[in-house]
């Protein structure tokens, strides 16, 4: 059982369970009834109330987000947002997921049968695997893997798979860019995010989340803003959302890559897009935001929580505030922008570490201080300087002219 | 690796055709290759079936032409009536109908900028922020006419009933607070970098193409030519009006949005001047028989109407309801550009070109 030792709760509960000699003095009630040569009984069960609760929780915070992205953007555009349904339209996502289930399930006769029902499958399942490896407090962790940075960026790439997958399977025109624009997207964002990463990896000396938010003495996204700022730019684009959702471009694409889904399996196209969400929001939480991390009189779980709503906001503020961009101006954006500055900052990093392997903390502010200068010039640089011309169209503001009497 | 060019047909389903157009696109991957506009899915034979009615009534059926502009369309058909039958309109209500028209063309424009700016991709907050300004305008018809949308409020001769006395307090409070709502909008959205970069030096319309395919309206001047029929051909009081015509510097779509954005602001200024010039008095003629039998003849008169020149050509034998209808709809004619105006860009700019056009599919097709 030596895995299970590092998660509090699995243990608590198992213990809770399991006759185990060790479990003793985790005990609060004394009412375990398993033996311990059964002790495969109790992990089972344990692991099993655990799926439940994660894959459920992850689901009423689906719901949650539907809700609160509506109501938040109703402010955002001067109206009300849902508000029939329960109190606040608290239950108009439960009636759209009711409404969603009872549609009638189309499936398309061009369409390629198994890749089109496997590919909405494959979006969700891989964001579930997500959520037990995020520390969400102190003791509130499942399971601390020693390669989680890793992980969470192999499972976050998955779902641009689906979406290839569901486009091609669809056999409609809209579909298929839709499709394609979303490996071009994942091919050209998977590095800045992944480099960025690295920023965090060589700050905290270690893979695994745990250690990520342990060496945050300062928040990342005030210690290396110009990590955060790849870092967030190139979540947004992985996640398909605005302004970087041209894979299911509204206007464009009627609904790119599910335009032929129907029923549940569009429900789960738009449940596994708003888990990312969730998910996302909740690693940058780790990354950026010290997870847990926050005075002690309020409970770590809150800090995590607080932090967590305020991240998710700022992809709500996004989808209300940018206009979509080109194909070709994102791809620009990915290759001439973000890839160069999670370079610079990749680089800065490794030097200062370099020199300050354990540093002290006037040494942390100074190595602030040095990451801010270093994000201020080179946001300059490239956002005054080369920005007119990083989307390959020259753009200067403009004025009109009046005609003469 | 061989390529295959795409053939894909646009609407007349589709979330940002405005309506029922329909387009059928060739793309070599993401670029177009080849643009076929499709129109004719709206027709509803409004000239055809004013012949069936009397003058007054054929106003009802301009209303649905372009819809996002009732009181203009209302205009051009009423002056052609006037000058075919020789009325002479009562001073107050040619005031009036010029505050409803100019009414109209920040109505429209504002639906025009909010639709081009959702092309683009916005997820609907600027749209709803100028529908929320539109909004106060299609109050203002209420109080007018009793109608938001299709306000049948113009009558030969004037309009046919004079506005309430609250109708004055609430336009000038309008007045008052649309150019802070139009900074809002220009904070948020003209030096938008995205914005920018999506609009500019895209689908440049040539100025000798302009005027060779006959495009009107804003789309006309967004290409540098100061081309105004309030200006050039003044109809109605507008030669007491002084105002300024913004002219584009490109013609791209950017010049576009910008043009609509500026006229929205010389609109309120023309409101306002005819708010100083309006006097008391009756809001159309006595001598107005209830049905009006031109004498055998026909008249045509262009007014610059939101979306370009629009004028209804009327032909008369003598009887209640006219011999021959014919519109000339400033979409239909500035839609003809389309096709050259987009091949060469990006899937994403065909949507935002066609949105910065302007049309109303309603116009189109009649």
């Amino acid at each position: 059982m030596g895995p299970i030792r590092d998660s509090f709760i699995f243990e608590f509960l198992y213990c809770h369970l399991s006759l185990e000699a060790s479990c003793s003095s985790v005990r609060i009630i004394n009412i375990a009834f398993i033996p311990e040569s059964l002790s495969w009984i109790s992990f089972s069960l344990t692991a099993f109330f655990w799926i439940f609760v994660f894959v459920n929780a992850a689901l009423i915070g689906v719901l949650a987000l539907i809700w609160g992205e509506r109501r938040l953007i109703g402010k955002f555009q001067a109206r009300l947002g849902p508000n029939r349904w329960g109190p606040l339209g608290l239950f108009t996502p439960v009636a759209d997921a009711i409404k969603v289930m009872f549609k009638e399930d189309i499936e398309p006769t061009l369409s390629d049968k198994l890749i089109y029902v496997l590919a909405p499958i494959l979006m969700v399942v891989p964001v579930f695997m997500i959520f037990p490896i995020i520390p969400y407090g102190t003791k509130t962790f499942l399971t601390n893997i020693s390669v989680g940075v890793v992980f969470v960026l192999a499972i976050t790439s998955i779902n641009s798979l689906s979406v290839l997958m569901a486009g091609w399977a669809s056999g409609n025109r809209f579909a298929i860019i839709g499709g394609i624009r979303a490996v071009a997207m994942l091919l050209s964002y998977e590095i800045p995010m992944g480099i960025s990463a690295a920023g965090v990896v060589i700050v905290a000396g270690s893979l695994s989340l745990s250690g990520v938010v342990n060496s945050q003495v300062i928040p990342n996204a005030i210690f290396q803003p110009l990590g955060f700022i790849t870092f967030l730019i190139a979540s947004t684009a992985e996640l398909n959302r605005s302004p970087f959702d041209i894979t299911e471009a509204e206007s464009e694409l009627v609904a790119g890559y599910m335009t032929d889904y129907s029923s549940m399996k569009f429900g789960l196209f738009y449940l596994g897009e708003f888990m990312a969400t969730i998910a996302s929001s909740a690693i940058i939480v780790t990354f950026y935001f010290s997870g847990w991390r926050g005075p002690s009189f309020i409970p770590s779980e809150i800090w995590f929580l607080t932090k967590w709503i305020g991240v998710i906001a700022i992809f709500i503020w996004f989808r209300a505030t940018f206009p979509r961009l080109r194909i070709d101006q994102i791809m620009s954006l990915a290759w001439k922008g973000l890839f160069e500055l999670s370079l610079i900052n990749v680089l800065v990093l490794a030097l200062m570490i370099a020199i300050w392997p354990d540093p002290t903390g006037i040494q942390l502010l100074i190595m602030t201080v040095i990451n801010w200068i270093v994000f201020l010039v080179s946001v300059y640089i490239f956002g005054k300087i080369l920005s007119p011309n990083l989307t390959g169209n020259k753009i200067k503001k403009r004025s009109v002219i009046y005609g003469l009497d | 690796m061989s390529t295959e060019l795409v053939t894909m047909n646009i609407g007349p389903i589709h979330p940002s055709t405005h309506g029922v157009f329909r387009m059928r696109v060739t793309f070599d991957g993401e670029t177009i290759i080849d643009a076929e506009p499709i129109i004719g899915y709206l027709h509803r034979g409004s000239e055809k079936l004013a012949e069936e009615r009397t003058y007054t009534q054929v106003v009802t059926l301009t209303d649905r032409m372009d819809y996002t502009a009732s009181m203009t369309n209302n205009q051009a058909y009423i002056l052609s009536v006037e000058k075919l039958s020789g009325i002479t309109p009562s001073e107050r209500g040619v005031w009036l109908r010029m505050i409803a028209a100019e009414l109209q063309r920040i109505a429209a424009h504002s639906v025009a900028i909010g639709f081009l700016i959702n092309d683009l991709g916005a997820w609907h907050t600027p749209l709803l922020y100028l529908l929320r300004e539109r909004e106060k305008i299609l109050e203002l018809f209420e109080m007018m006419c009793g109608a938001r949308i299709t306000n049948s409020y113009l009558r030969p001769g004037g309009v046919f009933m004079d506005a309430p006395d609250e109708f004055w307090p609430s336009l000038n409070r309008f007045l008052d607070e649309m150019p802070n709502r139009l900074d809002d909008i220009e904070n948020l959205l003209t030096d938008n970098e995205i914005i920018l970069a999506r609009t500019q030096n895209v689908a440049i319309l040539d100025k000798n193409d302009a005027i060779n395919a006959s495009i009107t309206g804003p789309m006309l001047r967004a290409s540098g030519i100061d081309w105004d029929l309030r200006h050039r051909n003044p109809y109605d009081y507008y030669e007491k009006i002084s105002f300024r015509r913004p002219l584009g510097t490109v013609g791209d779509n950017n010049d576009r949005y910008l043009i609509r954005l500026h006229e929205i602001r010389e609109s309120l200024k023309i409101v306002e001047q005819c708010l100083d010039l309006i006097e008391p008095g009756p809001v159309q003629p006595e001598e107005v028989p209830f049905l009006v039998r031109p004498p055998i003849g026909e008249s045509y008169v262009p007014i610059e109407a939101p979306k370009g020149e629009l004028g209804f050509y009327l032909v008369s034998d003598g009887g209640i309801s006219p011999f021959r209808c014919h519109v000339r709809a400033p979409s239909l004619i500035n839609l003809t550009l389309l096709r050259d105006m987009v091949i060469g860009y990006k899937i994403a700019d065909l949507f935002v070109t066609f949105g910065s056009i302007d049309v109303n599919m309603g116009e189109v097709d009649r």
